[in-house]
């Protein structure tokens, strides 16, 4: 893609929470003008325009992400030093969500 | 019946004919979601224009389904709008024709819904919300094509000025069309167009561009006298059940 449509048609990020669903989640990816035109967009490849769903759009460049690089230093956890992780405590009956 | 018939033909052949127009732009459009949205509203006015064909096959009571409606009829028995049949010309033209045949369909369904005829009320019910879709996306590029570039400004404008005179056939009340609501089916065409109006102004004033003055108003589609645009759009459209006739698919 040259350089001037990339300016002109910036990535969005796409995010649907389903009409019983309870949280918005990634489903793809698109490119569009603006927002109201990603919305609309997003509408027609992502849900089929059914009733009662919900979506995000977000410009691609607004979202930062973790670096692969870091990866280790990131998620990758100590597991020799067992206090991290709270297993320690006895849950109380009744107590089912914890 | 043959009023209401002849009623419902209108309405489904202007779904047909803007079905087709619609989706000529498939892998043509400017934009890839554009595209996807283009053949989105095809097949909206492609499923309208089935059943109100289905409908009016039986209220003719002659054994023709929604195929021998669409695929063995000539020019003159089309009942469509001039407006639906014209060249899609560029984006900009699309876009004009497509907004203003959204916006008098939404105005239609809407007051169809309450029609004395239960089943034409049901299809509008279900139409309406489409329509308001459409109405949407194309208002959506008559103003970002108006309001945006100096060569998009002009464009649309020259296509709001060539499919203006078209719209006026949308409101003439018919004989026909002034019986079917004398009974309560339809709202007569001319009370459509304040609304219409009320509609489509705003948004030609937001878009920056000049309502086009009244004037000149071609009409005759829904007689079966078309422009000659129709009888090159049928004869691709159906060519392959006209070679193949009575084949099965």
């Amino acid at each position: 893609m040259s350089e001037r449509s990339e300016r002109a048609v910036p990535l969005w990020e796409v995010f649907v929470r389903a009409r019983r669903g309870l949280s918005h989640n990634h489903v793809g990816s698109l490119h569009a003008p603006d927002a109201e035109l990603a919305l609309r967009n997003a509408r027609d490849l992502y849900t089929r325009r059914q009733e009662g769903v919900s979506i995000w759009v977000v410009p691609a460049g607004a979202i930062t992400a973790s670096s692969p690089d870091e990866k280790d230093a990131f998620f990758d956890p100590a597991a020799d030093k067992v206090y991290r992780h709270p297993t320690f405590y006895e849950v109380p009956d009744g107590v089912a969500h914890l | 019946m043959s009023d209401l018939f002849e009623f419902v033909l209108r309405l489904g052949d202007d779904a047909l004919v803007a079905a087709q127009r619609l989706a000529e732009w498939t892998s043509r459009a400017p934009e890839m979601e554009e595209d996807v949205a283009l053949a989105n509203i095809a097949l909206d006015q492609l499923g309208a224009a089935r059943l109100l064909l289905s409908y009016a096959g039986e209220l003719e009571g002659a054994g023709r389904d929604e195929d021998a409606l669409a695929y063995l009829r000539g020019d003159r028995e089309f009942r469509n709008c001039l407006l639906v049949e014209l060249p899609n010309g560029d984006f900009a033209v699309t876009m004009a024709k497509l907004f203003c045949l959204a916006a008098y369909q939404r105005i239609r369904y809407d007051r169809l819904v309450t029609s004395t005829d239960e089943r034409l009320a049901a299809i509008a019910a279900k139409a309406r919300k489409e329509s308001a879709y459409h109405v949407d996306h194309a208002a959506l590029w008559v103003r970002r094509l108006g309001d945006g570039t100096e060569e998009s400004h002009r464009r649309m404008q020259a296509a709001v000025d060539e499919v203006w005179p078209y719209t006026h056939e949308l409101f003439a009340t018919d004989e026909l069309a002034a019986r079917v609501a004398e009974r309560g089916i339809a709202a007569a065409p001319s009370t459509l167009r304040e609304e219409w109006l009320g509609a489509v102004e705003p948004v030609l004033a937001t878009a920056t561009l000049t309502r086009p003055a009244d004037g000149w108003a071609p009409g005759g589609g829904r007689d079966g006298v078309h422009t000659e645009h129709l009888s090159y759009l049928l004869a691709e459209m159906q060519v392959l059940h006209r070679a193949h006739p009575g084949a099965r698919w």
